[in-house]
């Protein structure tokens, strides 16, 4: 969507649903190459495939690791550890964290009860070896599929991206912006604290501006959790 | 086109006043509310089932029992049945039943349900998320063709000739699939040819790829896509103007979204100023006769059913809200629909 030239990437997204779909439509459109894969056959997601991003092309997640400059996690937090993480980690895979913790559609995952850490920290130490870049997770699927816009449109919308790894930070911010939005580095994979589930950045469709500020509320989950009746 | 409400009986404390009503004035309220609706013509009335302390209904077999004493025409359906954590036999028999008691307007729409609380009630994993829902409605399906069952499923004992009765008034009682726009449960329930109910926030575009997914599915499971019915639905308000719904139900509504993370603290006014914009079914009846059509001409629904109860939302306002709907906006729209988009 930004034009010009544009390293030839190929992206790949494990997860057909809701999230994926739309980031694989998306990211059709930017001009990259995209797989994608659900939970097993190739053969239960071509028709989702076909219908809903036709230009992607339907693999398995296995498919996808091998294969893709940058591997998109849009499956729901509790099947992370169904997925491949052991070739994401030994490939040292660019890999978007794009999931969140959300107990009352996840159920408690134990794992992720560690109110200090941001749920990216805790997915790559499922993946140690791992690129992992926080982003796609603070805005709605059904914003995302609207809201997408080129650069520079006076309307544009940001999302929060946060990394350890200054080099795979910018790769997908190039990612993230071809696909229409602008991106707001929020340093390192810790600050994800700072755009999940309870902070006001949460949720938010909101242009750089307007979540720069949302960002310096300095609001952490681990209080808004507390603020949440269990 | 058939038209219609849904609720979830909410029974959420008064956000200013701290005032929750007790649980024996809601249900009765609930039942009130299907006599209105049923005297006003609507053609259908659905009740969500949750268990939460801010809904009323974690029974809504029940409380359809009840209205279908109190009523004579209106259809009486769930929005959803969480079919996943419940027993698809005691599910068909206890829908059965409603339907023997009200002479045949008894409807089950099963689903997944938006929350997981009743996975650990009833003793269920939630890593069978999927499973279990897959094997239930198929189970289901099987038990409203037939009166004996053999059947063998992973997650619930095997039938062996059972004997399942009583039997529905209706020759089939329907049984509808709600999405809530997962890819995979509309290609489920094409290819089990059930109807599909879906439910927007907002607009309705992002259901056209749905409703094409699901009729992509259903023609290859053999299915005719054009006798299937869809339905669509989500929250409505509506007030005599404009401007006055907007004021009226924002509050509550914003109040309402306090139980997601991304509207901890309420929704902002601006997000609820968009949301109606590009969709949301909030306005005056003209408006509201508007977006309905736009849901008929983009997905070509048969039925539509709004969430006429939200949160706190009072009842002299839902009671409004319902007459206009009754009163001026069904009959335009029965008159403006009365040819079907997809012949059969």
């Amino acid at each position: 969507m930004s034009g010009g030239e544009r390293i030839e990437r190929t992206i790949g997204i494990l997860g057909a649903g809701k999230l994926g779909t739309v980031l694989a439509r998306l990211a059709t459109a930017a001009g990259y190459r995209v797989l994608i894969a659900g939970s097993g056959a190739v053969d239960r997601i071509a028709l989702i495939v076909e219908v809903m991003a036709p230009d992607a092309i339907a693999t398995t997640a296995e498919g996808v690791v091998a294969e893709a400059d940058v591997v998109i996690l849009a499956a729901p937090l509790g099947k992370v550890r169904s997925l491949p993480l052991d070739a994401l980690s030994g490939a040292g895979a660019i890999v978007v964290d794009a999931t969140n913790y959300w107990w009352p559609v996840d159920g408690i995952l134990p794992d992720f009860e560690q109110a200090e850490l941001s749920s990216s920290e805790i997915v790559r130490n499922l993946m140690p070896g791992a690129r992992l870049v926080k982003t796609f997770n603070h805005m709605g699927y059904h914003e995302l599929d609207t809201e997408a816009r080129p650069a520079g449109h006076p309307d544009r919308k940001a999302l929060a991206i946060a990394s350890d790894d200054p080099t795979a930070l910018m790769i997908v911010a190039e990612v993230v912006d071809a696909m229409g939005f602008d991106t707001i580095d929020a340093g390192a994979l810790a600050e994800g604290v700072r755009f999940e589930p309870g902070t006001s950045a949460f949720g938010a469709t909101a242009s750089r501006v307007a979540l720069l500020t949302m960002l310096e509320a300095g609001d952490s989950p681990a209080v808004a959790r507390g603020r949440m009746s269990r | 086109m058939e038209l219609g409400i849904y609720t979830f009986g909410d029974l959420k404390a008064h956000p200013l006043t701290g005032e929750r009503e007790s649980t024996h004035a809601r249900l009765l309220r609930l039942i009130e509310l299907a006599k209105t609706a049923d005297r006003a013509g609507l053609d259908v009335i659905a009740l969500g089932e949750h268990h939460r302390k801010d809904y009323v209904i974690s029974a809504p077999e029940v409380v359809l029992g009840s209205m279908a004493a109190v009523t004579t025409r209106i259809r009486l359906s769930t929005s959803v049945t969480v079919l996943s954590t419940q027993d698809p036999v005691r599910v068909y028999q206890q829908f059965a039943t409603i339907d023997q008691i009200s002479g045949g307007r008894a409807e089950i729409m099963a689903g997944r349900g938006a929350f997981v609380e009743s996975f650990p009630l009833f003793g269920y994993h939630l890593d069978d998320y999927e499973e279990l829902f897959d094997e239930k409605i198929r189970l289901l399906l099987e038990l409203r063709d037939n009166e004996v069952v053999t059947w063998q499923g992973r997650l619930r004992p095997s039938l062996d000739g059972a004997l399942i009765s009583p039997r529905a008034f209706q020759d089939r009682l329907p049984v509808w699939i709600g999405v809530g726009g997962t890819p995979q449960s509309a290609v489920r329930a094409g290819a089990l040819g059930t109807p599909m109910f879906m439910s927007f926030f907002q607009g309705p575009d992002s259901g056209r790829r749905l409703v094409d997914l699901y009729h992509r599915a259903a023609a290859s499971a053999g299915h005719d896509p054009g006798s299937l019915k869809t339905a669509s639905g989500g929250h409505l308000y509506i007030s005599r103007k404009s401007q006055t719904a907007r004021d009226e139900y924002y509050p509550y509504y914003s109040d309402y979204f306090t139980q997601l993370p991304q509207f901890a603290r309420g929704m902002p006014r601006e997000v609820f100023e968009q949301w109606v914009d590009s969709g949301l079914i909030v306005g005056s009846p003209q408006e509201v006769i508007d977006k309905i059509l736009r849901h008929r001409e983009i997905l070509g629904v048969d039925r539509y059913v709004g969430q006429i109860e939200v949160g706190s939302l009072p009842g002299e306002l839902v009671n409004a809200s319902l007459e206009l709907f009754a009163e001026e906006v069904a009959p335009v729209l029965r008159r403006e629909t009365a040819v079907t988009p997809n012949p059969t």
